[in-house]
């Protein structure tokens, strides 16, 4: 038995209530699926290629539709694209012709474009062109990011490409940030380096984090508690804890070792 | 582009020329003949024609021009990125273009002439045709090859369809219309010369058939086709302007 889910529970971010999904002409990814994520949780969703993590991510976007059941988040039932979600994809991301700090900028500008309709953009949050590119400047800032700002995306490294992601999504203020495979295609000093980053600004912005890997460390780096998916159709919320200290030395730690193997058996079963 | 380099094109454009100039030179010489005058002689007449009746001619012809590139950006850029974002509906519309693309459209100048009588629209109209299909092409493609997690990206920032035309759709494709122009404006000339033979007294095509067929006067009739290839260089030259100005991105060093 599933536990009953009441999505308007006080600290509940993201309710997903006997959801099914699956591509026309493939068997169900999801059916029947329930998961339950509270706010300021820092989630890793750890599967194989092929489990649905990716599918998962959109459906909590709002860029995919269930085929039935439903998606709550913030209390509010999701049939498209929430303001207060923010998505980071692997890679190309960005806009290509745009420098990085336009392309920090981007989504006040859509924002601005659209004002304040409650629909594209929250209600009440009047966009003003000084403060696109004030808020733009402060988080190139926070992310290390400022002396390459004005240079095109193919002109700097992967990390920063992806810096420059995370400060799109976070100069529009979310409460929940989406990620996949954020880091795959960075080498590894910079990968771990993003990691900690993750894990200090979703204390630092008060975010719910939900970040799709397929690496097991990453997962037990990240994850304060990681959500297992498999190949085939997902039924069962399968989660494994893993309470621990956002520091460097946690990788070091026995903890981290032994939420690895947990992981690798979880993984290993048929 | 910066100082440097905007004096070393400016000087091999130059070099260009002035090669060209000294092969008309040896060719007339050679020939020897009042069909092919001198660019001496050719260049002195352009000279007086154009503060003459030659300018207006140039400045008819330039609108032609003008207006049938304007009239082709603004329809087939938009359709092309219709086409292109929705794959069912590119390929539901692909059979036309691939039917429609080819037909020589210079061979409809006397019916669309029939059709929309004399003036300028039919020249327009007939010019606007032929750059059509290769902007709608081009933009169609160029808005199929973006990434679809750009799309995905920039929908999640909020936006829907209008904001992701104007941040995603029409900078991805900006410079496939400047390309499509540029590749066009050759034919686009072609074409103009064919379109004011008929029915109008304006305009190159119709000064360079008049001095040429009409009066043989060969020194006027390559005054025009100088002009004529003037126009064409203004026109390369416009469209590398303004893809430096709206497209920076293409330019700098990526």
């Amino acid at each position: 038995m599933e536990p009953v889910i009441d999505p308007s529970a006080e600290g509940t971010m993201v309710a997903v209530e006997d959801l099914s999904f699956a591509y026309p002409r493939h068997d169900p990814i999801f059916a029947g699926f329930t998961w339950r994520v509270r706010r300021g949780d820092v989630w890793a969703v750890l599967g194989p290629s092929g489990s649905g993590k990716s599918t998962l991510l959109l459906l909590l976007a709002g860029l995919l539709r269930p085929s039935s059941g439903g998606i709550t988040i913030d209390s509010a039932s999701l049939t498209r694209p929430r303001p207060g979600t923010g998505l980071i994809l692997q890679e190309y991301g960005l806009l290509p012709w745009a420098t990085l700090r336009e392309n920090a900028g981007l989504g006040l500008r859509v924002r601005r474009f659209y004002g304040p309709d409650g629909r594209h953009a929250p209600r009440g949050d009047r966009v003003a062109q000084e403060q696109i590119s004030a808020r733009a400047a402060q988080w190139l800032k926070r992310l290390d990011i400022n002396g390459v700002a004005d240079r095109y995306p193919a002109q700097v490294s992967g990390g920063q490409r992806q810096r420059a992601a995370i400060a799109r999504a976070l100069a529009l203020n979310p409460d929940l940030l989406l990620m996949d495979e954020p880091f795959a295609a960075l080498d590894a000093p910079t990968r771990e380096d993003l990691q900690r980053l993750t894990l200090d600004l979703s204390v630092e912005a008060r975010l719910t984090v939900i970040l799709v890997t397929h690496s097991i460390e990453e997962a037990a780096f990240v994850g304060q508690r990681i959500l297992v998916l498999r190949r085939g159709t997902n039924d069962a919320t399968e989660v494994v804890e893993n309470p621990h200290p956002a520091t460097a030395m946690y990788r070091a730690s026995p903890a981290f070792q032994s939420t690895c193997i947990a992981l690798r058996a979880h993984l290993a079963e048929p | 582009m910066n100082r440097g380099s905007r004096i070393s094109l400016l000087a091999s454009r130059m070099c260009a020329l002035l090669i060209l100039l000294v092969a008309w030179h040896v060719i007339a010489t050679a020939l020897g003949r009042p069909i092919l005058p001198a660019p001496s002689v050719v260049l002195a007449t352009l000279a007086r024609e154009l503060v003459g009746p030659l300018g207006r001619h140039v400045g008819v012809s330039l609108l032609r021009v003008g207006a049938s590139i304007g009239l082709a950006m603004a329809t087939a850029a938009p359709l092309g990125i219709i086409l292109g974002q929705s794959r069912r509906l590119g390929n539901a519309f692909a059979p036309f273009i691939y039917l429609l693309h080819p037909i020589p459209k210079v061979v409809l100048v006397p019916v669309v002439l029939l059709i929309l009588g004399v003036g300028d629209l039919p020249k327009v109209v007939i010019i606007t045709m032929i750059l059509f299909f290769q902007i709608l092409v081009l933009v169609r493609d160029a808005a199929s090859g973006i990434r679809s997690e750009l799309v995905m990206s920039v929908r999640s920032l909020g936006a829907g369809r209008r904001a992701l035309f104007r941040f995603v759709y029409w900078p991805a494709t900006l410079p496939a219309i400047l390309t499509a122009v540029r590749q066009s404006i050759g034919t686009a000339l072609a074409v103009l010369y064919i379109a004011e033979i008929f029915a109008t007294r304006y305009g190159l095509g119709y000064y360079i058939y008049l001095q040429g067929s009409t009066l043989f006067d060969y020194p006027r009739m390559y005054a025009g086709v100088v002009a004529m290839s003037c126009l064409g260089f203004g026109l390369y030259v416009a469209v590398d302007w303004a893809e430096r100005r709206l497209c920076p991105w293409v330019a700098a060093d990526v």
